[in-house]
């Protein structure tokens, strides 16, 4: 990945496997929002390609494009919202492009998808009109309007206090969980990263390339790179040296 | 029993004071039940008296629009006090029935849209404020503007430069284009009359003191403001929804002076060389077109120079000068009073361009009025 010039990040090799809330993370600036662009086809890599269910977005067709995008519900750093629209209409958004409801049973759906993120009653209200925290929430109705396959997330907690940051956590895996999808994240928060993933990749900044991947309590102990068990453990000096240690088993394509 | 019970879609059943509710099959497919025909079942059944039992069979297939009309059945029972039992639902879409029903936020309803007279009355009073604030806008500018000539500004030269760089030289293109087609017009325009009386050469007077005198400054002025006016709206829209505007300010410093005074004087500079620029290919689309009908270039470059005094130059120089003052103001006031919103930051460019011709025209009718009377 690149811009320009500038090598973002090179050598990147990981899987996220179904059913997987998958962490992408790394120090500020290491590429890590970049790197999700190239995923969910905003961005094409320099060099390499992203598979998606064994496909290449930017090889496949037009048609097939759109039919892997209606699969994808993604939340942005800061929301992504239409702000001259409701957040109802927001919401309507995908619907309207992708499914053949009628009017009322829409407004159902609606007004479900917004109670399922705690906003309940919020239908006629602009995005401007509500807190920073709402609009996230918000934002995470849209992409969850469709019951995506795959959810991506950059930053759901960035500008959240620490309860709301941990709800809206909650809320990504109870919602993952009772929809049956794939999660991926990009997030610096240890909270969430402990929390709630399954498994994860850490970008490095210095070395611009992956460090190493696995679920973040095994990397914790276990990595054998002392920058990768300085940043899970919130920059203390861990006594193990874990030099040792073996590699996760071999790097799944 | 309805079609949808038929389709072994649903069955209910009522057994003592409990009514069940029970879910089969292919509920992705899109003929299903709707959350009314799932409510009126119930109530049949005589769910008023009782509560209700929600289970699935072990073949349901569903996605959220099922759970979109279960969310809606079980509201309706909450508000009429009925108790809901729904262990019999597989796990997932209990625990997604929950996180949709724990969250209770009421925002209250939202204030109702004002009637056709409220709304009348605030057009009213629309306007004052509209004029109000272009008139505090305007004073703070002459402030900001007296601190400059006391030397005293947080004006940045450096941003001067560059916004000079960016409404002079490149500019010139469109201004060559439009007024080389100005200059065309005014000639054809005179041309057809001229021809009549033979004075075919006259075309050169027409042209030459239309250009200096009117469209000269009056194309260019509507050119920047299209092209200038609507960047520093969209500009200084963008920085306030980038809370840029606020960081300006607590930094201690003042938007007037910070912001708008380097883009009104980069204006007022340039627009008069612009002008000039203008007139100057403007005469050389009319000649063009002079030639055409035997007034060869020598000839026509003669007689406009007798029909233009240093008056008329001066004249439309001043007018350009004024015309540049109201399309950065147009354009800044528009980009600091926008809202935070992307179609905030639309309304204010468009706000800016309409405004900004909306000045000039007055002005240049202003202008020729008081021109007219000073006998210039």
């Amino acid at each position: 990945m690149r811009y320009g010039a500038r090598l973002v990040q090179e050598n990147l090799n990981f899987q996220v496997n179904r059913g997987d809330i998958f962490v992408i993370m790394g120090g500020s600036g290491c590429g890590k929002s970049t790197l999700l662009k190239h995923m969910i086809g905003l961005s094409e890599p320099a060099a390499g390609e992203v598979l998606v269910s064994g496909e290449n977005f930017f090889r496949a067709a037009p048609e097939q494009q759109v039919a892997m995008r209606r699969n994808w519900g993604i939340t942005y750093q800061r929301g992504g919202l239409f702000s001259d629209l409701t957040l109802a209409e927001n919401v309507a958004v995908p619907l309207q492009q992708y499914s053949a409801l009628g009017k009322a049973e829409m407004a159902e759906l609606i007004a479900f998808k917004l109670a399922l993120v705690g906003l309940h009653g919020f239908e006629d209200y602009y995005p401007g009109e509500i807190s920073g925290g709402m609009q996230k929430r918000a934002a995470l109705a849209r992409a969850i309007a469709l019951d995506p396959e795959l959810l991506f997330f950059d930053e759901p907690s960035a500008g959240l206090d620490p309860l709301s940051s941990r709800r809206l956590d909650e809320l990504i895996v109870a919602i993952s969980e009772s929809l049956g999808g794939t999660v991926v994240i990009v997030t610096h928060e240890l909270d969430s990263i402990f929390g709630i993933a399954t498994n994860a990749v850490f970008l490095d900044a210095e070395t611009r390339t992956q460090l190493d991947q696995g679920p973040p309590d095994w990397l914790l102990n276990h990595s054998s790179h002392a920058v990768v068990r300085q940043f899970l453990s919130r920059g203390r000096r861990d006594s193990r040296q874990a030099s040792g240690e073996l590699q996760p088993s071999g790097d799944r394509a | 029993m309805t079609d949808r019970e038929s389709l072994h879609l649903f069955t209910v059943s009522r057994d003592g004071n409990c009514v069940r509710l029970r879910l089969a099959g292919d509920w992705i497919e899109a003929d299903t039940a709707s959350s009314v025909e799932l409510i009126r079942a119930c109530t049949d059944a005589g769910l008023e008296s009782a509560q209700l039992f929600l289970e699935a069979s072990a073949d349901l297939q569903w996605n959220s629009l099922l759970a979109s009309r279960l969310f809606q059945l079980v509201r309706h029972c909450e508000n009429h006090a009925i108790s809901v039992d729904d262990s019999g639902l597989p796990s997932s879409l209990r625990k997604l029935l929950g996180l949709a029903l724990a969250v209770r936020l009421d925002p209250g309803p939202r204030p109702k849209p004002p009637g056709i007279l409220a709304q009348l009355g605030r057009y009213g009073s629309l306007v004052r404020e509209e004029v109000v604030s272009l008139l505090a806008f305007v004073g703070e500018l002459v402030l900001a503007l007296l601190n400059l000539v006391r030397g005293r500004s947080q004006t940045r030269l450096r941003d001067l430069f560059y916004f000079i760089e960016q409404c002079g030289p490149r500019a010139l293109g469109i201004v060559a284009l439009i007024s080389v087609l100005v200059g065309m017009i005014l000639a054809y325009l005179g041309a057809v009359q001229l021809r009549q009386l033979g004075a075919e050469v006259f075309v050169a007077n027409l042209v030459a003191l239309g250009m200096v005198r009117e469209m000269g400054p009056l194309m260019t002025a509507v050119i920047m403001a299209g092209r200038t006016g609507a960047a520093y709206a969209a500009q200084l829209g963008t920085m306030q929804a980038n809370e840029e505007i606020d960081a300006v300010t607590t930094l201690g410093l003042s938007p007037m002076e910070y912001l708008v005074v380097p883009r009104l004087l980069a204006l007022v500079l340039v627009m008069p060389l612009l002008v000039v620029f203008a007139n100057v290919v403007g005469l050389v689309g009319g000649a063009v077109v002079a030639s055409g009908m035997d007034v060869n270039f020598m000839q026509f470059l003669t007689q406009a120079r007798e029909s233009v005094g240093l008056g008329d130059i001066v004249t439309g120089l001043v007018k350009s000068v004024v015309f540049a003052a109201l399309i950065a103001v147009a354009g800044c006031q528009a980009g600091l009073l926008s809202g935070r919103t992307s179609a905030a930051v639309g309304n204010a460019t468009t706000r800016a361009v309409v405004y900004a011709i909306v000045y000039l025209v007055v002005a240049d009718a202003a202008f020729n009025i008081l021109y007219s009377v000073m006998g210039v």
